[in-house]
């Protein structure tokens, strides 16, 4: 396997990702992502540098919006899927130590 | 000897843009709602919602880059920027990274060391986040997602400023630019203007860069004065003590006065960021740039010259008035109606001023209308109040835009000028004061006044002082 | 003919003549949802209550005059990552299991519109991650032509729901092949529409520069049917397209004569099963004895296409799965300490394997120093990619080939190596990154009895050309309607 999967690597990850991995799905993690890295390194054979990346396949631009407002006040539906909710407010585990 | 240390200073400044409703939804930007009031699923980061940029935004944006010199990227798109925040519901903040909407330009700061240019390396367009509350009761936080999308854009200096001095200068700058404009008020204090300082120092003479740190939490100029002059000394006594800085993201606590390092190990700032599939890129025609040209407002220097020759207002009077685009609006609207500009630069050079810096507040918090100041000039030429009756309704027009004429009706404190009652009260006010009477004629001309200040007490201040004088001396010379 | 073996447009039709009611249809859809559901499982929500209430007042509708389309009344069944008001919307995660939107997503409203009558939600791969519809938190769906067998992912609850009877038509979404491999093995036909026709507000998701929801039906004139009602601009997905050749039903001429359409050599190669490759052979001497022009061609860059895509898939997974944290909606985690806790915890136990292996990886193709090598990388793989079709429909008209290198594998045998489930994509991603339309129209049976499809391939907004190939195709099949057992007289 020609890219090997660090502790780190795979930690940072993790970090990045807002995930945690037992220690055996760690090995795991690290085992399918090196094995897919190889593979992914096919595109390697091709060469790109003529080409410029394509991130959208249709010339579509310029769509917008006008400046009206045409919302109402929906608090009680943007908060009815809440696990928790205080005083019409999203709660979270305090952000401040 | 002791070294000398030299301080760089770039800027990312934040301002939210004036704009009825968010960069990507149809909910409104006004603030100050009950929380969660101005939110929808695209703003709160519903599942399956899509963005649909403001075309606003982009405007305000294109404005503001042609005021400060910049070049504007024709083709321009967004980005997300990824990071794990309860304030920022998607999880990811749509911003410009790779292709901002600006870049390139410069603007002029003015110091007691002179002029000079500060660079803007560019202006981009992004979403604001939301407001969380720490619920020390509960130890929870709270959050409210009515500003999550609110448009900004951020303006990014080059390190190109050496002192505090020199980033206020720049900052003032920005902000007349951008009032002007109309973009944005601009507040620093409510937070629709924010500044965060990055900041290094290194010898003086060196031409490489130390490592540098970025504040946050910066809302007032002095703050920022403050945070420069801290951060500059923290760095200094770390390097003198054979010490390196760290490149690294501080809050500034201005009760304190000293800054902390801002993230965890949880925070990875690898901000992964790539193209918002989500969002089409803008294409900016030389058409549409030359539309927002031709829009463009007069700014502050034209409006400077043109008040010196227009009005013939004096320099500096004319650099007080256009310092502020709401004071630059009162002025004129009231000098239109009453075609006395020179009275309304005093009143507003005078009482405006310093009533403003008596309650603390900033000229964009003037709140009453130009048909009342200019109501007022004209009862005070009339000769219908007098100077200080004036005064004193000027105060109520400052706080609660009283109609000036309606006020002096209601409240009679027009001038009483009828000769008959005037001239009875003097001569009461003559016989009760024997020995005024006596000074004056021996010659103490100065003796008139007290009497006059009696007369004025007599009449409650409402007697107009030139007619007092004028029945006085009649009395006195009998 | 039993009413569960009609197509979407012959039951419309009925409806419309008075021979029978939307409320008869939906109890229809009902009893064969009783019957099978069991053995198939093809629905994560089932909504009777509120589906007969709805099939009431659409019928008042169509009774007073107010909707006269042609699938007015007629069931249809949603994947369960289109949000729909009221209606639990899972994505088949646990992080979504109590999820219950406040808004209707635009391809169901413009159904709703038109006057279809929801009958629930259909089971897929969680996050529309898979190929098989193994990865659902709430089980397998079994194809109805093998209950051993898988029936194809992501869309699976919904070709299986088509196939079984258990709804008259269905919405599928596809990313990499997720309305057209499931179609396959299910027997049924299913469209990826041309990117951008289909507003995607409202469509959890996954692959947002790949994602295009899709009709999947039991033949050709269903899905032309109901593309269009689906094809309308929407100005709240700033990718949606107007349209204007939106008559998609007009194609359905039985003609074929002239048309040019080209086999990619690519396509047959190795790892392609020898009867699936037989069954397009004897599609594409179908068409040619219609009066096609049927010739092959080397498409090239075939093979670049999945890693291509898994980056780009991975990458654009990675940003928009991470609105998934225990604050705003969804599951949330019992025990945690501060916030970070609560966010990993949640995410750990709120998403499964396969979704958890993609969103690390599209973290890491994004990550500082990767971005260049892996992100940019693919973006210009699709470029390439874009350049070879739009020289080959220089030439053809349509493409044809295989949909899936084989027909549905056997329930427990792809999970275990996902990188050979990810090779299974070969014929069909390709088309989503290059934005591209496809459909997957059943035409043939193997040896074990499981259906084969065959793909047809447009350029950009031609899908009329492959609905007028696709037509023409089905009406010459040797089997007329290749229903599943379940829905044959002599497999009851």
């Amino acid at each position: 396997m020609a890219n090997i999967i660090s502790d780190e690597t795979i930690e940072y990850v993790g970090i990045l990702s807002k995930l945690e991995l037992s220690d055996q799905e760690k090995e795991q993690a690290k085992k399918d992502m090196g094995r897919m890295l190889d593979y992914i390194d096919m595109l390697n054979e091709l060469d790109t540098s003529q080409v410029e990346p394509m991130s959208h396949v249709f010339p579509v631009h310029n769509v917008f919006r006008e400046d009206v407002v045409v919302n109402q006040d929906q608090r009680d539906e943007i908060l009815v899927n809440a696990p928790e909710q205080k005083d019409g407010q999203f709660q979270v585990p305090k952000t401040v130590e | 000897m002791a070294r000398e240390y030299e301080t760089v200073i770039g800027l990312e400044v934040h301002v939210e843009l004036a704009t009825k409703t968010k960069i990507f939804c149809g909910c409104s930007t006004e603030f100050g709602g009950e929380p969660n009031t101005h939110t929808c699923p695209v703003c709160t980061g519903m599942p399956g919602s899509l963005p649909v940029l403001n075309k606003q935004v982009v405007e305000y944006a294109m404005a503001v880059g042609l005021a400060a010199n910049c070049q504007i990227h024709q083709k321009c798109k967004f980005d997300r920027k990824n990071y794990f925040y309860p304030d920022n519901p998607q999880n990811y903040q749509i911003s410009q990274l790779y292709l901002p909407i600006c870049h390139d330009g410069w603007v002029e700061i003015e110091t007691e060391d002179g002029k000079k240019k500060v660079g803007i390396h560019e202006i981009h367009m992004e979403e604001d986040a939301g407001k969380l509350i720490h619920d020390d009761w509960e130890d929870c936080s709270l959050v409210d997602y009515n500003r999550s999308g609110v448009p900004l854009i951020e303006i990014v200096s080059e390190p190109d400023m050496r002192s505090a001095q020199e980033v206020i200068a720049y900052l003032d700058k920005l902000r007349t630019i951008i009032q002007y404009l109309g973009a944005s008020d601009c507040k620093l204090q409510e937070g629709s203007m924010r500044a965060d300082v990055n900041l290094s120092v290194r010898e003086k003479g060196s031409d490489t860069f130390g490592t540098r740190t970025e504040m946050k939490n910066l809302n007032s100029f002095k703050a920022i004065a403050r945070a420069i002059e801290g951060e500059r000394e923290r760095q200094i006594d770390l390097l003198e003590d054979g010490q390196a800085v760290v490149q690294e993201t501080r809050r500034w606590d201005d009760n304190k006065e000293c800054s902390y390092p801002m993230r965890s190990k949880e925070d990875a700032q690898d901000y992964r960021y790539f193209p918002d599939p989500d969002l089409v890129p803008v294409i900016i025609s030389d058409e549409w740039i030359a539309d927002i040209k031709s829009r463009q407002p007069e700014l502050r220097t034209e409006k400077l010259e043109r008040y010196k020759k227009e009005f013939d207002i004096p320099q500096y009077d004319a650099e007080i008035l256009t310092s502020s685009k709401k004071l630059a609006d009162i002025f004129e609207a009231s000098a239109a109606i009453c075609q006395k500009p020179k009275k309304v630069s005093n009143w507003l050079m005078g009482e405006a001023l310093r009533l403003l810096k008596e309650h603390n507040q900033e000229p964009e918090d003037l709140n009453f209308s130009p048909e009342n100041l200019a109501k007022l000039i004209q009862l005070a030429d009339e000769g219908t109040i007098n100077n200080k009756v004036a005064k004193e309704v000027f105060e109520k027009i400052y706080s609660e835009n009283i109609d000036p004429k309606q006020y002096v009706e209601e409240h009679g404190l027009k001038s009483v000028s009828d000769e008959g009652a005037l001239r009875s009260v003097i001569e009461e006010i003559v016989a009760a004061n024997p020995q005024s009477v006596e000074d004056y004629k021996g010659g103490k001309k100065k003796a008139i006044g007290f009497l006059v200040g009696q007369t004025m007490k007599a009449m409650k201040g409402k007697a107009d002082p030139g007619a007092v004088n004028k029945i006085l001396q009649e009395v006195l010379e009998k | 003919m039993d009413v569960q073996s009609l197509t979407a447009v012959r039951l419309g039709e009925k409806i419309k003549k008075k021979e029978l009611s939307a409320v008869e249809a939906a109890q229809a859809a009902f009893a064969q949802i009783a019957a099978c559901e069991k053995t198939y499982h093809c629905y994560v929500t089932v909504e009777e209550e509120k589906a007969m209430e709805q099939a009431e007042q659409v019928q008042k509708k169509i009774d007073e005059g107010q909707l006269t389309g042609p699938l007015a009344g007629v069931p249809v069944a949603i994947k369960d990552n289109m949000c729909t008001k009221g209606i639990l919307t899972t994505c088949s995660s646990r992080i979504l299991g109590n999820f219950v939107p406040t808004y209707t997503a635009e391809a169901v409203k413009c159904l709703e519109k038109a006057g279809a009558v929801i009958l629930g939600k259909t089971n897929m791969d969680e996050f529309a991650m898979g190929s098989t519809t193994e990865t659902s938190y709430y089980g397998v769906t079994r194809n109805p032509w093998n209950p051993e067998h898988v029936p194809g992912g992501s869309s699976g609850g919904s070709s299986a729901a088509v196939a079984a009877g258990e709804c008259f038509y269905a919405l599928g979404s596809d990313t990499g092949g997720s309305i057209r491999q499931p179609s396959s093995f299910c027997g049924v036909t299913g469209m990826k529409p041309t990117y951008g026709t289909i507003s995607r507000y409202g469509l959890i998701a996954y692959g947002s520069s790949l994602d295009q929801i899709g009709p999947v039906a039991k033949d050709v004139a269903d899905c032309a049917a109901i593309l269009e009602i689906l094809a309308v601009h929407d100005p709240k997905d700033s990718t949606s397209v107007k349209r204007e050749d939106t008559d998609f039903t007009s194609a359905l001429t039985g003609d074929v004569k002239g048309m040019k359409v080209g086999i990619p050599r690519d396509y047959l190669g190795e790892g392609l099963d020898s009867q699936v490759k037989e069954t397009v052979l004897k599609a594409a001497r179908s068409l040619e004895f219609q009066g096609a022009q049927v010739e092959e061609f080397d498409l090239s860059l075939v093979e670049y296409a999945i890693p291509a895509y898994y980056v780009i898939a991975s990458a654009e997974a990675s940003s928009n799965l991470s609105r998934f944290d225990g604050i705003k909606y969804g599951y949330r985690t019992e025990d945690y300490e501060g916030l970070h806790n609560m966010y990993k915890k949640t995410r750990s136990e709120g998403f499964g394997e396969e979704v958890k292996r993609r969103i690390m990886l599209g973290s890491f193709v994004l990550s500082s120093g990767y971005y260049d090598a892996y992100y940019l990388k693919a973006l210009r793989t699709k470029a390439l990619i874009k350049q070879a079709f739009d020289k080959a429909f220089e030439k053809y008209d349509v493409i044809l080939g295989p949909t899936a290198p084989s027909t549905a594998p056997k329930l427990g045998e792809s999970l275990e190596d996902p990188l050979k489930m990810y090779l299974g994509d070969i014929y069909t991603v390709s088309v989503n990154l290059a934005g591209l339309p496809a459909m997957s129209v059943p035409y043939g049976i193997d040896s074990q009895g499981l259906p084969i499809g065959v793909q047809l391939i447009g350029d950009s907004f031609q899908e009329k050309k492959i609905f007028r190939a696709g037509y023409g195709l089905e009406q010459a099949r040797e089997d007329q309607d290749l229903l599943a057992p379940v829905l044959r007289k002599e497999g009851r």
